[in-house]
């Protein structure tokens, strides 16, 4: 049982007391696994000391993916698959512009959407872990690894948590 | 309220006697190139005197067109201060608390632009726009305009046609009337606000910017025909009134963004950070790619269907040698390098980059109203001489003048504001 699955949950009932104990868990030296809230909660992800998301740049990476897909495409068709003279323009014209900047956006936003959903593990084959039910009805869920802090007892975990305002302290463990 | 904190909200921005001759000497330096540049005009050769089919080019018209274009320019950077200022009470918004007032401030160039615009369009008319000639309403003679003249009644209606534009003024009253009561009933009732405190004031701003926006969506549109596309009499566009107007918050925008870094470089408005910063940068990024957006789709409608009597627009542009090369320079300031270099976030919430980009972009959007401005009324004899130089600097120098001065006689902070404790925390 005791393996790299076996977790302590802090159940908290406030978000203030929950920011609160964030700091003071990740004081104490431990490391906190996830936290789990029913809703955002502004400034959570800086007391846990997470970095900025890398989102964005996936973001670019598709959306210039999306600008070289448009631009190779319409060369293609226009310069050999097809070629037309509409209204006696040249091929390689302005009006490869909203055909351009669409594709950009589509390709953007699926990639963004797409990127997202294989971090957060969102595949409709997935199974997610869940911890506790109620992290998405009313309570905010911190969730602990002991195998992450082998250093310290479980007790002297339990301890920190209830010090810190968790209204309950419970373990989890996912076979 | 944020009276717990440690933040001075009775700060006065202090206009030293230092910085004040700085702004004078610029003025004065911007004088005396407008100065050479009438020289240089009148004695200096100007290839074109031989035209067959126009009277001589004389200097004064190049200087009428540049009056024009820097009257429409300003007018516009003080009226979006307006504007912006009434936005962010009709949208109820919290972040922007600490900078309603520098918002506000704009409106003071406000008269000064009414009488300016009015005295030029009374001494210039004829050399600014084509419609003031009566001899093109004159029916059966060589000169007749069958299409100005089907267009006269919405300048001089109800009078005879090629008299005395009695609409066109009216409007121009009527506009800046409306502007300058606007502005003067919310920044009264700002000023009430910081002496008595309390939301019923907030109330009644967001009541009279809400008035206000309904009729500037109106006015700004219809100022742009006036004012700009008229000068290009026989052409149209139906969506210049949006072109115009995201040509000038744009700049406005630009222009509010560097005067607070400009106070907050010399100590004053604390409470505003970075986070604030950063917002006022995702305006002028997000703006600027509209204003690309509405250019473009001027343009490329233009372009596609390429009938004659609305692609003299560009050809006139595109393909002349003096404006053709602005074109581009218009582009790449005003969408290529907002779009490139505030895309990440940290450029926007850096003074360094946001103080170049707005800097370049006020210049641009000087450029974009040059383009709409002097190929319709000086054709190949216009240009960025001396001339254009120095009357801009002029102008901005007088712009900074009056804003600075009224900024310096109130409090920097709606200290009363409801929504200074939310501002505060603002956190993006």
């Amino acid at each position: 049982m005791e393996r790299d699955s076996n977790f302590i949950l802090g159940i908290f009932d406030d978000e203030d007391v929950l920011l609160n104990a964030v700091k003071d868990v990740r004081k104490s030296g431990i490391k906190i696994h996830e936290v789990y809230s029913p809703y955002p909660i502004h400034g959570l992800d800086e007391v846990l000391g997470y970095k900025r998301s890398r989102l964005p740049i996936a973001a670019f990476m598709f959306g210039l993916l999306g600008t070289t897909l448009a631009l190779t495409m319409q060369f293609y068709m226009n310069k050999f698959d097809w070629p037309m003279i509409i209204g006696g323009k040249d091929f390689a014209s302005i009006t490869f512009v909203p055909v351009t900047f669409e594709l950009t956006v589509l390709l953007a936003a699926f990639g963004m959407v797409g990127v997202f959903m294989a971090t957060s593990n969102l595949k409709p084959w997935g199974q997610p872990r869940i911890f506790d039910l109620r992290s998405t009805d009313d309570k905010h869920v911190m969730a602990i690894d002991i195998a992450n802090n082998a250093s310290l007892t479980t007790e002297a975990i339990s301890d920190v948590l209830k010090n810190s305002g968790a209204t309950e302290i419970n373990r989890k463990n996912f076979e | 309220m944020a009276q717990g904190t440690n933040y001075n909200l009775d700060q006065k921005f202090d206009f030293t006697a230092g910085l004040k001759k700085t702004v004078i000497t610029v003025g004065v330096a911007g004088a005396v190139l407008l100065v050479l540049g009438i020289l240089l005009g009148m004695f200096g050769g100007h290839g074109h005197e031989g035209d067959a089919d126009h009277h001589a080019f004389h200097w004064s018209q190049r200087l009428f067109a540049n009056l024009w274009i820097n009257n429409v320019y300003f007018t516009g950077i003080a009226i979006i201060g307006v504007f912006f200022f009434a936005i962010q009470y009709a949208a109820q918004a919290g972040w922007s608390a600490p900078l309603v007032r520098l918002m506000i401030s704009f409106g003071h160039w406000l008269p000064i632009a009414a009488v300016l615009m009015l005295g030029t369009f009374f001494i210039a008319n004829h050399d600014l726009f084509h419609w003031t000639h009566s001899y093109v309403y004159d029916k059966g003679t060589e000169t007749y305009d069958r299409i100005i003249d089907g267009k006269g009644a919405f300048f001089y209606w109800p009078l005879e046609k090629g008299t005395f534009p009695v609409f066109f003024i009216v409007r121009m009253i009527l506009f800046f009337g409306f502007w300058v009561f606007f502005f003067n009933k919310l920044k009264n009732l700002s000023q009430q606000e910081d002496l008595h405190g309390g939301n019923s004031y907030w109330y009644a701003m967001r009541k009279w910017s809400a008035i206000f926006l309904v009729f500037f969506a109106v006015s700004s549109s219809m100022s742009a025909w006036d004012w700009v596309m008229s000068i290009d009499t026989h052409w149209f566009s139906t969506l210049f009134g949006w072109y115009v107007f995201a040509s000038w918050f744009v700049a406005g925008l630009s222009a509010i963004t560097l005067f607070i870094l400009f106070l907050k470089d010399r100590g004053y408005l604390e409470m505003v950070n970075q986070n604030h910063i950063h917002d006022m940068g995702k305006y002028v990024f997000a703006f600027s790619i509209f204003w690309t957006y509405i250019w473009f789709s001027q343009f490329l409608l233009i372009y596609y269907a390429n009938i004659p009597e609305e692609s003299v627009y560009f050809i006139e542009r595109l393909s002349s040698d003096v404006y053709g090369s602005f074109i581009y320079v218009n582009i790449g300031l005003n969408f290529v390098l907002p779009f490139f270099v505030l895309m990440t976030r940290d450029s926007k919430r850096h003074g360094v980059f946001l103080k170049l980009v707005c800097t370049l972009i006020l210049f641009g959007h000087w450029i974009d109203f040059f383009l709409m401005i002097q190929p319709g009324t000086l054709g190949h004899n216009g240009g960025i001489g001396l001339m254009e130089i120095g009357l801009l600097l002029v102008y901005a120098s007088a712009f900074v003048l009056v804003v600075l001065t009224n900024l310096s006689k109130g409090n920097l902070i709606a200290k009363n504001h409801p929504m200074l404790e939310e501002s505060l925390h603002h956190h993006i």
